[in-house]
C-alpha cells in the first residue's frame, strides 16, 4: 500500500479519536506504573524503617505484601491494557479499515 | 565482515577484568567453585533434553524456507506461545539462580531487585509492543529506520544489537560454564563448547521457529520445577508464610534484618538510575524486541507481554519463596557447607559452590538426587535457549540490517541474505566459544549490567524517538544513539566497580555503578537537539513522512502486506 493511500486517514476523525483515546490511556496506565516503581523505590531509599513494620505480633513485615503489590500491579495494569484495547480500540481500527475498503 | 565482527568482540574484552559490580547485576553473576563429581541422572535429563530439542530443530528446518521463517517464524507464532518464549527468554539461569541466591543471602533485597526486572514489561505494553508489530519485519532496525535513513539508522541499530549481544553473550557463557563444571561435573572448556555447538544448531538450522519452541519448552520446565519446589517449602510450614518467615528469621544470621530493605539501595541516585536501566533497557534488548515479530498482529503482540509479565511476576514470586526455603531448610545442615576443621561454617558464605547454588541445593533438599538432577538439566537448558535467542537476534542484525540494507543496499535475493545469517550464527557462536574460554577466571557480573546500560541508552532511546516524535531526523538519532552508547560504555569503564575494583586506581572519575541516568537523559536530548538544528532537506523529507509512518504504526494498515511480500 502506498503512503499516499493512507495520508488521508491521518485526517479521519475516527483516528484521531482512536489515537487520542488510546494515546492518552496507554500513558496514564506508564505513569501509574512509574509511580508505584519509583514510589517503592523512593521508600526505599529515604525511609526504609516504613517497610521494616512487623504486621500485627507476626514476623512478616509490611515491605513484603508491599514488594509483591508491586509485582502483581504491573500484571494487573497489563490486563487492563489488553481488556480495554480489545473491547474499545480494535473495534475503532476496525471501522477505519472498513471506510478504507 | 567476520574481521569487523571479531575486532568488536575482541574491544568489547578490554573490559573484562576482575572486579565486583556493586548492585543489582552482581546477583546475575554465576561464581565458580568446587567441581561436584559426574552428576549421572542430570546428564540423562539433559540428554533428553537435547535430544527433543534437535528433533525439534529438524522439524523446524523443514519448515523454514522464507527469510520470513527464518527471522520470525512466519509470524505464525500465537500470543500465549510468544508470551512464554518472551518469558523463556527473560528468564536466564542468572536470574533463577541469582535472585534466589541474593534472597537467601539477604531475605527482603532480593524482592527489590526482582521488582525492577519485572517493572519494564507493561511499559513496553503500552508503549512500544504494538507499534513495533506494526510497523518492523524481522529487526527493530526496521522500526527505527521506517522513515529514516537506511544506512546511518541501520549501522546504528545494528552497533546498538551486537554491543548488547556481545556484554550478554559473554556473560551467559561465562556463567554456563561455570554452572556446567558445577552442576555436570564436566571440564569448564568442554561446558562452553558444547553450549556453543548446540546454539548454532539451533539457530543455524532451525533458526526462529527452533529458537522460539526451545524457550517455550525451557519456560515450561523452569517454571514447572520452581513451582514444585516453591510448593515443597510452603508445604513444609503448612502453606504459612508467617512460619516461613519465621523460622528464616530464627535461622538466618541477620536475623530481622532479612524481612526489611537492607544497605543494597542506599543512596537515590545510584537506586533511580539502576530502576531506569532496568526498566527501559528491558526495552531495548534486541533479542526481546525481535520476539514481537513474530506473531500475527499488533494483537497478539500485545497478548504476548500480557502473558510474559504474569509469567515472569510469578516466577520471580517462586524465586522469592524459594530463596526463604533455602535459608530454612539448608543454613541448619552441614552437608550443603564447608565446615571447617572446628565444625564451624558461615551460613551464607560457605555454602558449596556460593549462594548462587542455593537453589540448586534446594532442589536436593526438596526432591532427593533425582530432581537435583531436573533442576540441574533445567539450568542448563535454560542457558542454552537464552544464548540461542542472542545469537539470532545477533545474526539477523548482521544480515538484515548490515548486510541486505548497508552494504547491498536493499538489493540482496532472500535466499542469499538467509543464508548469510546462518553464516552470521556460526561465526557468532565460535567467538562467543573463544570468549567464554577466554575469560573463565574474569568476573563478568557487570557485563549484563552494561548490556542493560547501552540498550536503555542507544536502542530504546532511538527507536522511542522516531516513532513518537515527528521531528525526529536521521542525523539528530544516529548522533544521539551512538553518544548514548559511549557515555553508557565510558561511565561503566570509569564507575567505582571498574575503575577502582578492576583498574585498580585510587578515585573512580565517574562516582555511580549505573550510568543510565545520565547516558539516557545525553542520549534523549542530543537527539533532540541535533534533530532540532537539522535543516537539511533529507530532515525535512523525514518529518513529512513521519505521517504516513504514525497512521500505520497507530492501525497496522499496511503492515500486513509488509510480511506477505
Amino acid at each position: 500500500m502506498a503512503a499516499n493511500d493512507t495520508l488521508h486517514i491521518r485526517h479521519e476523525p475516527l483516528f484521531q479519536e482512536l489515537v487520542r483515546k488510546r494515546t492518552r490511556f496507554a500513558w496514564i496506565l506508564s505513569a501509574t506504573m512509574l509511580v508505584i516503581y519509583f514510589g517503592f523505590i523512593a521508600i526505599i531509599a529515604f525511609a526504609p524503617k516504613l517497610l521494616a513494620q512487623p504486621i500485627g505480633n507476626g514476623v512478616t513485615t509490611v515491605g513484603i505484601p508491599i514488594g509483591l503489590f508491586v509485582i502483581v500491579s504491573a500484571f494487573v495494569l497489563t490486563g487492563i491494557y489488553v481488556r480495554r484495547a480489545n473491547a474499545k480500540f480494535d473495534p475503532i481500527t476496525r471501522q477505519i479499515m472498513e471506510k478504507m475498503k | 565482515m567476520m574481521r569487523a565482527l571479531n575486532s568488536l568482540f575482541a574491544g568489547f574484552g578490554l573490559l573484562l577484568f576482575t572486579g565486583g559490580f556493586r548492585d543489582a547485576f552482581a546477583a546475575g553473576a554465576v561464581e565458580g567453585g568446587d567441581r561436584q563429581g559426574l552428576n549421572v541422572s542430570a546428564i540423562i535429563m539433559f540428554f533428553i533434553f537435547v535430544a527433543a530439542t534437535l528433533g525439534i530443530t529438524k522439524w523446524a528446518a523443514s519448515r523454514t524456507r522464507s527469510a520470513a521463517d527464518f527471522y520470525a517464524a512466519g509470524g505464525g507464532i500465537t500470543g500465549f506461545q510468544n508470551g512464554l518464549a518472551i518469558a523463556g527468554d527473560y528468564m536466564s539461569a542468572a536470574s533463577f539462580l541469582g535472585i534466589s541466591g541474593l534472597v537467601f543471602a539477604t531475605g527482603f533485597d532480593g524482592l527489590i531487585y526482582s521488582v525492577g526486572w519485572l517493572v519494564g514489561w507493561p511499559i513496553i505494553l503500552f508503549l512500544v509492543a504494538e507499534r513495533l508489530r506494526n510497523l518492523g519485519k524481522y529487526t527493530f532496525a526496521d522500526v527505527a529506520a521506517f522513515r529514516l535513513e537506511q544506512t546511518p539508522i541501520r549501522t546504528l541499530a545494528a552497533t546498538g544489537t551486537l554491543t548488547v549481544v556481545a556484554f550478554y553473550l559473554i556473560a551467559q557463557m561465562v556463567g554456563a560454564g561455570k554452572l556446567i563444571e558445577l552442576l555436570f561435573g564436566l571440564p569448564y572448556l568442554y561446558a562452553v563448547v558444547l553450549v556453543g555447538a548446540l546454539m548454532i544448531v539451533y539457530v543455524a538450522f532451525g533458526g526462529m521457529v527452533a529458537t522460539t519452541w526451545v524457550q517455550i519448552i525451557k519456560a515450561g520446565l523452569l517454571l514447572g520445577g520452581a513451582t514444585f519446589m516453591a510448593f515443597m517449602v510452603l508445604a513444609t510450614f503448612g502453606f504459612s508464610t508467617e512460619a516461613m518467615f519465621r523460622a528464616a528469621v530464627d535461622i538466618h544470621p541477620k536475623h530481622a534484618a532479612i524481612m526489611a530493605p537492607g544497605g543494597l539501595v542506599s543512596d537515590p541516585i545510584s537506586a533511580i538510575s539502576l530502576g531506569l536501566a532496568l526498566m527501559f533497557g528491558t526495552a531495548g534488548l534486541p533479542h526481546i524486541l525481535m520476539r514481537f515479530f513474530t506473531v500475527a498482529d499488533a494483537k497478539a503482540a500485545r497478548k504476548s507481554v500480557f502473558y510474559a509479565t504474569g509469567f515472569i511476576g510469578y516466577f520471580y514470586i517462586l524465586t522469592f519463596i524459594i530463596g526463604f526455603g533455602a535459608i530454612t531448610l539448608l543454613m541448619n545442615d552441614p552437608a550443603y557447607f564447608k565446615v571447617a576443621a572446628n565444625g564451624t561454617y558461615n551460613k551464607i558464605t560457605d555454602i558449596l559452590g556460593g549462594t548462587n547454588m542455593a537453589a540448586i541445593h534446594l532442589a536436593n533438599a526438596v526432591g532427593g538426587s533425582l530432581f537435583l538432577g531436573f533442576i540441574s538439566a533445567v539450568a542448563f537448558a535454560t542457558i542454552l535457549a537464552v544464548v540461542a535467542g542472542l545469537t539470532l537476534a545477533g545474526a539477523s542484525a548482521v544480515s538484515h540490517d548490515l548486510y541486505a540494507s548497508v552494504i547491498a543496499k536493499g538489493k540482496v535475493a532472500e535466499d542469499k541474505e538467509v543464508r548469510l545469517s546462518k553464516l552470521a550464527a556460526i561465526v557468532i557462536g565460535i567467538v562467543a566459544i573463544m570468549l567464554g574460554y577466554i575469560f573463565e577466571n574474569q568476573n563478568v557480573a557487570f557485563m549484563v549490567g552494561l548490556a542493560f546500560a547501552v540498550a536503555a541508552s542507544c536502542n530504546f532511546p532511538v527507536l522511542l524517538m522516531s516513532v513518537f516524535w515527528k521531528g525526529t531526523s536521521s542525523r539528530g538519532a544516529l548522533i544521539g544513539g551512538f553518544l548514548g552508547l559511549i557515555s553508557a560504555v565510558a561511565m561503566v569503564v570509569l564507575s567505582p566497580a571498574v575503575w577502582v575494583k578492576t583498574f585498580g586506581f585510587k578515585a573512580a572519575l565517574f562516582p555511580y555503578d549505573n550510568p543510565a541516568l545520565f547516558s539516557m537523559a545525553i542520549a534523549f536530548g542530543s537527539i533532540w537537539l541535533f534533530s532540532k538544528v537539522d535543516a537539511s532537506a533529507r530532515a525535512r523529507a523525514e518529518r513529512e513522512a513521519f505521517e504516513a509512518q504514525y497512521v500505520r504504526s497507530e492501525t497496522g494498515i499496511g503492515a500486513a502486506e509488509a510480511l506477505a511480500h
